[in-house]
């Protein structure tokens, strides 16, 4: 009969951090943990010890002071008596406008290159490859050089428009194509016109929920309300009544050409280097959307479209009832990265004279108050910020759609 | 996200660790070769020839450097800058001294820690238009769109001047000359502005320079000069005195032509002093006794090197103004030799 000791008490041993398996990772993981802070440790003494030395401390006063700069494109009120913080923002601001709507219209054109790329027309196809690889492989700063110095050459100089009879006309007498820019006329509010403007934004409200109920009454009895043109009546006739009815209290203030010898006066302009920026990334972007759109689709198997055609749908439907839907889920996680692509791009906006954040609060300011570490560091602390936005953003918007597991 | 804050730090770290590094003249000494910064292309201040090799008038400031510290006018590394990467170059060590018009400010001076080292052009922002649109004030330029080169004190200068006159303007900000001009002659914008130098030399590069005129409102005070980083005052010294050197041997009549002669020994005693056949001043700097007659040599005094790249026989086509010597009543002004 064999007698059963209990087994020798655990005893550590200095040694099994090293022998033993089941401490040996925990050993390695906290040594390289203290390496990695001492290497960061040693980083920033060095930095604060050559900074001490050369008599510069890190300090963020700066940001208080007279930017004493103009800015060409403000999104609010600015002038060079405001502060380096005001500039900062006009800054973020130019930036935000340049990425938003980059990546509005890259989606836009990427979905639509990426299916037609699996057109079964060949000529599209080819096309449509031809594009991708042209706008993937050129470097997106050589395009927004490429597009700016063509407008710039191609386009009619200001001068043209202006006098009394001059080389060019407005076209409809409102808008003007230029080197500088694109002149149009700009909506100019009476307090009634606020009224107007609110109809009209509780009118887009109305369209949705009209279109929500019909596709809910759809479902429910199978009754097919009429979507077009009631859509269009509640979007148009509220606001045209409030509008006649108020006494037309918006009017438009339009580019003129006389006011001086130099430039249309008036109105509102778009800037040539931000038309350029914008073309530039959304074009440059939306080639590798394409891309990701078409992976997207030929992730959908085969019998999914075929299954909907011998339903009867026809191919405009299969691809935005069936395919996309499913697609969604492959295709967002990708397009995520190239949001932050974009906008990350966007800071490449002062090679075309484009007053981003990089060029005000990176650029000037940097310049003239050599605060070049606080600089540099808000610039990084900004991109970081938006870029983690944009990711929660568009994460939540792919929790949305993808594939529900009941 | 910590990680990219701290490699953001180190290199930065890195850029003022170079900074640290205080005996610049034994570096270059040991190196064999000055890194000077330029700019990136201004005809007749610093612009590579049809051969590559960099011509100008802050050019021949860094070959005199070179020639007086290394025997050598041609051991020169020419680190081309823009308005913006210009002061980070000098800053972090990449460049030795940085003679690239640049205007000498307080904040420069003081809180950028640099350390200029003289005048070698007293400049002031002036405005060029196209002749065709019959401008002939800065003050009639209200609603005009401007080129301006962004990182610059023009900037500032150009806001001031609006703001105080009560005139509008656009800013179009440019990174560097080069791409300022075809935008200027494009009508991408109405008016270029930069200091009164700078719009003559770039003017001379055009087509048709009669095409365009620069208004005579100068409105404000460029003073150009060659600065190094602060806290190295030997090497500082080095620089001050080299430019003074060209500039009193401008005074003195002592040109690249007569120099060999004059370095025999002549019976003024500060040339004497200056070209070290009297007394020990190329000692004191760390140099031997012949500094200044290489420095001289390498380009010519300083109303040679003048002359010579944007003087009126240039196309570039400046008058002396404020920039003859004070003898002939321009601020041109070296302390004795002595």
């Amino acid at each position: 009969m064999a007698t059963y000791s209990d087994p020798p008490a655990e005893t550590f041993r200095l040694s099994q951090l090293i022998n033993d398996t089941r401490y040996r990772s925990y050993t390695f993981q906290i040594v390289a943990l203290i390496a990695l802070f001492a290497l960061f440790g040693y980083l920033l003494s060095n930095l604060l010890q050559n900074l001490a030395e050369a008599g510069l401390n890190i300090s963020f006063g700066f940001l208080g002071e007279p930017a004493g700069y103009d800015i060409n494109q403000t999104l609010i009120d600015y002038n060079s008596q405001a502060t380096h913080l005001r500039a900062s923002i006009v800054g973020v601001l130019n930036t935000l406008l340049v990425a938003i709507l980059g990546c509005i219209l890259a989606t836009i054109i990427g979905v639509i290159v990426g299916v037609l790329r699996l057109s079964p027309n060949w000529l599209i196809r080819k096309i449509m490859s031809v594009y991708v690889e042209i706008f993937r492989n050129v470097p997106v700063l050589i395009w927004i050089l490429i597009i700016y110095f063509v407008m710039t050459a191609v386009m009619p100089s200001a001068r043209s428009y202006l006098g009394e009879d001059p080389d060019i006309n407005l076209f409809l007498g409102m808008f003007a194509f230029t080197n500088r820019g694109v002149y149009i006329p700009a909506p100019m509010f009476e307090p009634a016109g606020w009224v107007v403007l609110g109809i009209f934004i509780a009118s887009v409200v109305g369209v949705f929920l009209y279109r929500r109920y019909a596709t809910k009454l759809l479902y429910d009895t199978g009754k097919l309300l009429p979507m077009g043109w009631p859509s269009l009546a509640i979007l148009i006739v509220p606001t045209l009544l409030a509008f006649f009815a108020l006494g037309q209290p918006i009017t438009l203030d339009l580019p003129d050409p006389l006011a001086n010898r130099f430039n249309l006066q008036g109105g509102m302009t778009i800037l040539g280097s931000f038309v350029a920026l914008w073309l530039a990334l959304s074009i440059y972007t939306a080639a590798f959307i394409a891309e990701n759109v078409r992976a997207g689709i030929l992730a959908i198997s085969k019998g999914q479209a075929e299954a909907a055609a011998s339903l009867g749908l026809r191919p405009r439907r299969i691809m935005n009832l069936v395919i996309l839907p499913q697609a969604l889920r492959v295709i967002i996680p990708p397009v995520i990265s190239q949001y932050l692509n974009l906008t990350k791009n966007s800071s490449l906006a002062i090679a075309v004279g484009y007053m981003d954040l990089t060029g005000t609060l990176g650029g000037i300011t940097l310049n003239q108050t050599g605060r070049a570490i606080e600089c540099v560091l808000l610039l990084m602390l900004f991109y970081l910020t938006i870029s983690l936005t944009i990711s929660a953003v568009m994460n939540a918007y792919n929790n949305a759609v993808k594939l529900k597991e009941r | 996200m910590k990680k990219s804050v701290f490699l953001g730090a180190l290199t930065v770290a890195g850029l003022t660790a170079g900074a640290a590094a205080a005996a610049t003249l034994d570096d270059v000494k040991a190196r064999g070769k000055l890194n000077c910064g330029v700019t990136t292309g201004l005809v007749g201040f610093a612009a590579p020839d049809a051969n590559g090799n960099w011509e100008g008038f802050d050019v021949g400031v860094c070959r005199a450097v070179a020639a007086a510290v290394l025997g050598d006018p041609t051991a020169v590394e020419f680190v081309p800058t823009t308005g913006k990467t210009r002061f980070t170059a000098l800053a972090s060590g990449e460049i030795d001294m940085l003679a690239r018009n640049t205007t000498w400010t307080f904040s420069r001076d003081v809180d950028l820690k640099f350390e200029f080292t003289g005048i070698n052009y007293y400049d002031g922002q002036g405005f060029m238009v196209p002749k065709a649109l019959g401008v002939s004030s800065a003050k009639e330029l209200d609603g005009a769109t401007v080129c301006i080169q962004t990182g610059t004190t023009t900037e500032l200068n150009l806001a001031d001047f609006f703001r105080v006159n009560n005139i509008s303007y656009e800013p179009v900000p440019i990174e560097t000359n080069a791409e300022a001009q075809p935008l200027y002659l494009e009508g991408a914008c109405d008016v270029y502005t930069t200091d009164a130098s700078g719009l003559a030399a770039t003017r001379a590069a055009f087509e048709n320079p009669g095409d365009h005129v620069i208004l005579p409102e100068i409105i404000s005070k460029e003073p150009l000069g060659p600065l190094v980083r602060h806290g190295d005052n030997e090497w500082g010294d080095v620089v001050r005195w080299t430019l003074n050197a060209l500039i009193a041997a401008e005074e003195l009549g002592v040109t690249s032509a007569n120099i060999d002669e004059l370095s025999k020994g002549t019976n003024n005693p500060e040339i004497n002093r200056m070209l070290g056949t009297a007394g020990t001043l190329g000692e004191m700097l760390g140099l031997d006794a012949d500094w200044a007659m290489r420095a001289i040599k390498a380009g010519g005094n300083y109303g040679e090197l003048f002359e010579k790249h944007i003087g009126e026989n240039t196309p570039i086509g400046l008058a002396r103004g404020l920039n003859a010597q004070w003898t002939d009543g321009g601020l041109m002004y070296s302390p004795p030799f002595r």
